[in-house]
């Protein structure tokens, strides 16, 4: 009975807002994802440069140096101080990432995001349930070894196995045998574990929530009062266990943004909600009577 | 007892979540250890740092692989044998054009390929090596000379020793002789190579050089050093043998006793000559 439940997860809001409407979010992600994969390889196919490189460095336009703070500190632990411009690319990419949410890496740009979802989404559509069970805390686990193993090589060691960057640079730069991590992922997440890979292991998703903990863009569970307990939102959420302070901690004076760094601002929430509870808000707009108290501070 | 139930289980939580994220780590610890062989004939771009510090500073961005304007470099895919994401290339395919701007190291955000290179002529990729004579029909007494024409560094880096062929008796070698010393390790020699499988090829400094020890005087660069011989030629040249000890150069080696007033041979050099005649 659960398992047709979960697999009919959004059908309420497809029926309120329509399929558009309960996809939107995920639909411009989706254009988020491939567009800026598109953008690179705008020059290596068709000769226009708009942005060179890839996630872990790039130049846009001939001007705007971006870097992954990520790979950047590895090198750092690999006893490698960067020049100025790898620098200054990680410092603009920090600071966007503290204004739009740290793992809104993960959902909008990561490309191995598709792959997972896909692989939860078809979890669910098949009741598969149970499997191994990973610690959440392994991907902070694996951060530091990531660091530790840098600082012991000598060598960003982490970016020989790195899936993230090897599916993202390998579309740009030639996959070889990268298909083969896409595949390992995708039965990981499908059949070993639920959500294994972005919701347990992944380091760079963990770096990432780092930045992103105390991020300015945050979902907002606005219009708390008319949940009616449908638990779409706990189904399509990668994080789920992110919703519940937000959405379901009213009594103890708890405010309804989703204040989780480990939240990807990914929207589903947004859009399988058929009673229009959620939205993209500030993390200031955090008081809890809010439909009241924001038009008071709106007013004031 | 309910609380350490609790406490039990973070316990464990985190042992089993410790030593799983141990294990991953260890063998990614070894690989890293392995990928850090660098295969002999891929080669890294000019001005990349040596081989253990560039695997740190090289994040994997590609973009010295973009500003190539001859599409020379690639990042090793997965699967390669070159540690993942790191610019190389191959010399026999696509051999490093040498442009004077530098572009790949220009567009390093990292310095991974070392900014302070700034003529490309100072570049150390690698060092050409005529690795087998046996092939090299040069060594065969034809007519080539494809690698000293091509070498973008001509007569420097590679020039030509001219050498008796004894098969014919009277035909010139024209062997192709590499120095180091201007030698960048483009690899176009090795490209141009008419073989089917290159002669001369670009090897990683390491296999390619050999090297002296530090007390090694070379007696004619010293003289050269000083404006003139180290030894005074006044100085008389004497054996220097174990007292009471004498030479015989006639087969009967070191000979004892006190009586050094035969030399053992005669300051005529004619006398060697014809005595040894005379024997017969």
């Amino acid at each position: 009975m659960a398992a047709v439940k979960t697999a009919q997860a959004g059908t309420d809001a497809i029926a309120a807002k329509g399929w558009l409407g309960a996809h939107k979010w995920l639909i411009l992600r989706r254009i988020s994802q491939v567009g800026i994969l598109a953008l690179f390889l705008l020059g290596p196919l068709a000769g226009i440069w708009i942005i060179k490189g890839n996630l872990a460095a790039s130049l846009t336009l001939d001007v705007l140096p971006l870097t992954d703070p990520y790979v950047l500190i590895q090198s750092v632990f690999a006893g490698q101080w960067p020049l100025q411009a790898a620098i200054t690319g990680a410092v603009i990419v920090t600071l966007l990432y503290i204004l739009i949410g740290g793992r809104t890496y993960c959902s909008w740009l990561c490309p191995i995001n598709i792959v997972t979802d896909t692989a939860a989404w078809l979890r669910n559509k098949l009741g598969l349930k149970g499997g191994a069970t990973f610690s959440k805390k392994s991907r902070f686990w694996l951060l530091a070894a990531s660091l530790l193993l840098a600082m012991m090589t000598g060598t960003i060691a982490w970016e020989l196995v790195n899936p993230v960057s090897m599916v993202f640079r390998g579309l740009i730069f030639g996959m070889g045998m990268a298909w083969g991590i896409v595949l390992v992922i995708f039965l990981l997440d499908l059949l070993v574990s639920k959500r294994a890979w972005c919701g347990s292991l992944c380091p760079v998703g963990a770096f990432y929530s780092l930045l992103g903990y105390a991020s300015i863009l945050r979902v907002s569970a606005v219009h708390r009062e008319n949940c009616n307990d449908c638990m779409d939102c706990f189904v399509v959420c990668p994080e789920h266990q992110v919703i519940n302070p937000a959405l379901k901690e009213i009594p103890t004076g708890t405010g309804p943004v989703i204040l989780s760094s480990q939240c990807t601002n990914c929207g589903r929430c947004i859009d399988v909600c058929a009673e229009n509870v959620f939205q993209f808000d500030l993390r200031f707009n955090n008081t809890q009577t809010t439909s009241v108290a924001n038009k008071h501070e709106v007013l004031s | 007892m309910k609380f350490s139930g609790k406490r039990r289980k973070f316990l464990t939580e985190t042992a089993r979540t410790a030593a799983g994220v141990g294990v991953a780590a260890l063998m990614l610890g070894l690989y890293a250890r392995q990928s850090r062989a660098l295969p002999a004939d891929a080669i890294r771009p000019p001005g990349a740092l040596d081989e253990d510090s560039f695997l740190g500073a090289c994040i994997r961005c590609g973009l010295c692989v973009r500003d190539c304007p001859y599409d020379t470099l690639s990042l090793a895919a997965a699967g390669d044998d070159v540690a993942l994401g790191t610019p190389y290339f191959t010399a026999r395919n696509i051999p490093c054009e040498m442009c004077q701007d530098i572009p790949c190291i220009k567009a390093c955000p990292t310095g991974a390929l070392d900014h302070a290179l700034e003529n490309i002529d100072d570049a150390r990729m690698g060092l050409a090596v005529v690795i087998d004579q046996e092939a090299c029909i040069a060594f065969q007494g034809l007519r080539c000379e494809v690698c000293f024409n091509i070498c973008p560094v001509r007569g420097k880096a590679i020039d030509l020793d001219y050498r008796h062929n004894a098969r014919s008796g009277k035909h010139a070698l024209f062997i192709p002789i590499v120095h180091s010393d201007a030698c960048t390790g483009c690899g176009k020699c090795e490209q141009a190579c008419i073989l089917e499988q290159a002669a001369i090829k670009v090897m990683p400094l390491s296999l390619a050089k050999g090297q002296m020890q530090g007390h090694y005087r070379l007696g004619w660069e010293e003289k050269e050093k000083a404006g003139g011989s180290l030894i005074g030629t006044e100085d008389k040249h004497e054996y220097n043998l174990p007292a009471g000890s004498r030479y015989d150069y006639e087969g009967e080696g070191l000979i004892p006793g006190d009586d050094t007033s035969k030399v053992p041979f005669s300051d005529n050099p004619l006398d060697a000559l014809n005595g040894r005649r005379d024997d017969k």
